[in-house]
């Protein structure tokens, strides 16, 4: 089933600094698509446009077609509120929010009203043991975000999007900050949560993006290069310029 | 050796010299002003009693105490604080928060800076014009407090725009992505984060609309009163004002009234300035990004 059609999206921001050029993807559920490729190549804009973050964002030009289960999501008179619940993104940097773990983990479920503390409680558990850290904090919930480790602070903004229980997860690099130890316990923790959810992933290197891909698109420049499953991608792939950018030629 | 260390020991001497400079330099603006507390200190310390505190003015203000103006001070500053807190802080968060960054948003923060330069006795005329005459308030409680309240304004709206500026822009990213509405995001994350900060703007700005003397002579504060205000449209005697007239008005005054007056001010104002100080340095303990 495809959770994502993308059709010749193209963007530009006020600054001309990173922008797409006519992408055309289709994006897999229940698997593990995997964007990579130099720094500057668009797979952050990518992310943010898939939930429309980046409405926050200076853009000058924005055309094309991205369809969330056949709906087409540039829609001006989208609910975003509603979209951003359903697709949810992790950061390349560990950010809580400056309140308390559980605060952390039921943000999303207040914000979007629910009230019952007994759901609230259940919903918390629920997430953190997905993201295999209940057992770390399950004594310290009132703990700010910020008093656990790099590691544990990543897994709890897994966790933060997995009490949402969200259609899609993103995320932009995130074990860029962490250590090999933390960034293991991320990886098999996206092997086992693709059987639930759509997972889209910006690795920050190209040999996480070989362990990880089930699909993989090669970002260069703003254009997509090329679009393949995971093995044919990483064993023969077509163009050039991923194969110089996979055997490390450039990048 | 020795020409390796030559000038190493002539960047220690320059150094030095530039400290021992700048320890001068703090020294000399630092010693007047503590001199000046403890001056006020000696000198109006004696007048203290509880009768001081709790009494109206006698024979022509040279005996009894200063009660009227002191709960003179305390109302204004309450009513100042009614008006210009809600709309101060409200204005900041529009102007950090939901304003595009456009023309008229500058323009705004432009005038909003320059109104803080203002002379205060420009806010007393504007105050008279507006509120004694025009919407007919009279010398009173209310017309000097709405005066102060617009000369507060700008000191709140500014930082509290700063306070809300200065917390990372990734909180508005991560509590958007999870679906949170702007205000929500205000709500939940941006302002409490804010908030030392903004109640440190409010406090100076409080702190200096209650010692203005300009602002409220034409629009609210008066000589002399028998009794306290019992309505906001009746005219008060406050601290500053009040302080003017013990020291230029009155023939053959007890000096140590005047200075027990000035430290009477000085209390309210440094105690003020305290507790902002307090909360700031709290809020810097507990903050964790």
């Amino acid at each position: 089933m495809k959770k994502f059609s993308v059709r010749d999206l193209s963007i530009r921001y006020s600054d001309d600094n990173e922008s797409l050029r006519k992408i055309n993807i289709e994006i897999e559920a229940n698997a593990i698509t995997v964007l990579f490729g130099p720094a500057g190549g668009g797979k952050s804009t990518f992310l943010r446009v898939l939930n429309r973050l980046n409405d926050l964002a200076d853009v000058k030009t924005m055309t094309g077609e991205v369809l969330f289960n056949g709906v087409n999501i540039l829609d001006p008179k989208l609910d975003v509120i509603d979209l951003r619940r359903k697709i949810g993104m992790v950061f390349s940097r560990p950010v809580p929010l400056p309140l308390s773990i559980y605060e952390n983990v039921a943000y999303g479920l207040i914000m979007a009203g629910e009230r019952n503390k007994k759901k609230l409680d259940s919903a918390v558990e629920a997430a953190l043991r997905q993201a295999v850290l209940w057992d770390e904090v399950y004594d310290r919930l009132s703990d700010s975000g910020f008093a656990i480790s790099g590691g544990q602070q990543q897994r709890l903004c897994l966790a933060r999007v997995l009490a949402l229980e969200p259609e899609v997860i993103m995320l932009d690099e995130p074990t860029s900050a962490l250590d090999p130890v933390s960034t293991a316990k991320i990886e098999s923790l996206l092997t086992e949560l693709k059987e639930k959810y759509t997972i889209i992933l910006a690795p920050h290197n190209v040999q996480q993006a070989a362990r990880m891909a089930d699909y993989a698109a090669f970002f260069l420049m703003g254009e997509l290069v090329e679009f393949a499953n995971g093995k044919d991608m990483f064993l023969m792939p077509k163009d050039k310029r991923s194969q110089d950018y996979i055997t490390g030629r450039f990048g | 050796m020795s020409s390796l260390n030559e000038p190493r020991r002539k960047t220690r001497i320059v150094e030095g010299l530039g400290f021992s400079l700048l320890r001068l330099v703090t020294l000399v603006t630092v010693l007047p002003i503590l001199g000046l507390v403890a001056y006020i200190i000696f000198m109006g310390a004696p007048s203290f009693s509880w009768q001081f505190l709790t009494a109206a003015p006698s024979n022509g203000m040279r005996e009894g105490g200063i009660l009227p103006a002191i709960i003179g001070t305390l109302y204004l500053t309450l009513g100042t604080a009614l008006f210009s807190v809600p709309l101060g802080v409200a204005a900041g968060i529009y102007i950090a928060e939901y304003a595009q960054d456009n023309r008229l948003t500058r323009l705004i923060r432009i005038a909003i800076i320059n109104l803080a330069g203002i002379p205060s006795v420009v806010y007393g005329l504007f105050g008279l014009g507006l509120f004694v005459l025009f919407l007919k308030f009279g010398t009173s409680i209310l017309a000097a407090s709405l005066t102060l309240s617009i000369m507060t304004l700008p000191v709140i709206i500014s930082t509290t725009e700063e306070a809300l500026r200065s917390v990372p822009n990734s909180f508005r990213v991560v509590s958007t992505s999870l679906g949170a509405t702007r205000w929500q995001t205000i709500w939940k994350v941006i302002l409490p984060q804010g908030l030392p900060g903004i109640i440190t703007g409010i406090i100076l700005g409080l702190e200096r609309a209650a010692g203005e003397t300009a602002p409220i002579l034409f629009t609210g504060a008066t000589f002399f009163l028998p009794e306290l205000p019992t309505s906001v449209m009746d005219s008060t005697m406050a601290l500053p004002y009040h302080i003017f007239v013990i020291s230029t008005q009155i023939p053959g005054m007890p000096i140590k009234i005047q200075y027990g007056t000035v430290l009477v001010l000085l209390i309210f104002v440094l105690g003020m300035n305290l507790v902002a100080t307090i909360i700031r340095s709290r809020a810097r303990a507990k903050r964790q990004w």
